[in-house]
């Protein structure tokens, strides 16, 4: 199949991003978690820029490889230009709503849209929905995440910190 | 900082060998602080008073050395050489870190007989929390809009590291004589070094008058303020003026403390610099 005109490409990129999951959360995309930015295809060209998450964190460079393997192969391209910018900055309010159901399901609770660091927040349990939680630790097994637990149904989860 | 003109890109700033230069001496400040306390926090791991401290001071580290990098990255783009080379394969006095930074963590050596001072390390993440929060917020406002882009992006993840290191300080404060004891004697330690963390250097002068930063005093009068709130709220005494190091970080002047953590944290890097990773 070759796709020789741009718009078609650009179609079939954005497809294939879908494709590109976090490492270190498998259930969601790079496009669910709101970090592409835009992708375009010029003449065999396709840059792709995405918007990082937390700066530090070592899934970056992974995500940057598994977006040149997915796209590479595509009939007609040449090359593949994945950069990183930080304008507009990540927030966690661009992950789409999709992505917090995903997110919830892998046992991570996403943040309330719209929520400053700061700002006073409460987790309800992604198992039992009860609003009994203690946050243990602000930080976790990754950069993005704190470490909560349920006193009702006594599991422990996760959930992703607003920035 | 109306009476500045902004400067969009690299490029545009490398027009202006003035403005690089004083541009990439506050950058190496920044950068090397973040680059080298984050190393001093990843030397407690297994350390730390609990396994929560353990996953928190890694987190933290690894969103620090983060920081750095993208600074590093900054400064390459602005000629000053590869950002893994500006990490690894300078000399110490090359490096711009105040010297509070650089202090051990205690005696000994994380490999052996580490006798780490948990106080000093809360004492001394604490207030410099207090100060790259008032560093970041100046820097929102800086000439050069990659870094004020930065800055805005670095401050939605310092903020947790404040909010940690200060439910620590109230902790160790309102807790057993002896931990307040222990944080009196750290804090007493940290302030005899905290009054470099302010100066800009050799350049502050074209630092401050290309407007990348507000000047030194003018970023220790809020610090003094914030953290003043800091030690009432938690009723600590003020202990008055604070003292600076002998050595001068920021002008590359360092303790053997630096190149010692220097040579531990490229020593593979330096084995074979052209490995890919």
């Amino acid at each position: 199949m070759v796709h020789d005109t741009p718009v078609l490409q650009e179609e079939l990129i954005w497809q294939l991003l879908q494709e590109v999951k976090d490492p270190e959360i498998p259930v969601i995309s790079m496009i669910e978690m709101g970090m592409i930015h835009k992708a375009t295809a010029e003449n065999g060209v396709v840059a792709v820029e995405v918007l990082p998450t937390f700066v530090g964190c070592p899934a970056l460079d992974i995500m940057k490889n598994s977006i040149n393997e997915k796209l590479r192969p595509v009939a007609g391209v040449r090359e593949v230009q994945v950069s990183f910018v930080l304008q507009p900055a990540w927030t966690s309010d661009r992950i789409s709503d999709e992505g917090r159901e995903k997110l919830r399901s892998f046992g991570i609770v996403p943040p309330p849209r719209g929520c400053q660091p700061g700002d006073p927040w409460e987790v309800r349990c992604p198992y039992c929905d009860s609003p009994y939680t203690r946050l243990d630790n602000l930080f976790g097994p990754a950069a993005c995440r704190s470490i909560l637990y349920c006193k009702q149904c006594k599991n422990p989860f996760e959930a992703l910190k607003s920035i | 900082m109306s009476e500045h003109s902004y400067v969009e890109t690299a490029e545009e700033a490398r027009r202006n060998p003035e403005y690089v230069r004083a541009l990439q001496e506050l950058l190496f400040q920044a950068a090397d602080d973040d680059y080298i306390l984050a190393y001093r926090g990843a030397e407690w791991l297994g350390l730390a008073p609990h396994i929560e401290e353990d996953v928190a001071f890694s987190s933290m580290s690894q969103d620090m050395m983060g920081h750095a990098a993208m600074l590093y990255e900054m400064l390459e783009e602005l000629g000053a050489g590869k950002a893994d080379d500006l990490a690894h394969m300078r000399s110490p006095d090359a490096f711009r870190n105040a010297i509070i930074i650089e202090r051990p963590n205690g005696t000994g050596d994380y490999a052996d007989q580490p006798h780490y001072d948990w106080a000093y390390a809360i004492a001394r993440y604490s207030l410099y929390g207090v100060f790259k929060q008032i560093r970041l917020e100046a820097l929102a406002y800086s000439t050069y809009v990659p870094l004020a882009q930065a800055a805005g992006k670095m401050q939605r993840e310092h903020h947790y590291h404040v909010r940690y290191w200060h439910m620590w300080f109230k902790r160790l404060a309102s807790s057993t004589d002896d931990a307040r004891a222990r944080l009196n004697a750290a804090l007493e330690q940290v302030w005899s070094d905290i009054g470099e963390l302010f100066l800009l250097g050799r350049a502050s002068a074209s630092i401050v008058g290309f407007g990348l930063i507000a000047g030194e005093d003018d970023i220790s009068q809020r610090w003094m303020n914030a953290t003043r709130n800091m030690f009432a709220s938690n009723g600590i005494d003020w202990p008055g003026d604070w003292g600076v190091p002998v050595q001068k970080g920021r002008e590359g002047q360092h303790t053997d403390d630096l190149a010692q953590a220097v040579s531990t944290l490229s020593e593979v890097y330096r084995l074979d610099p052209a490995a890919s990773w």
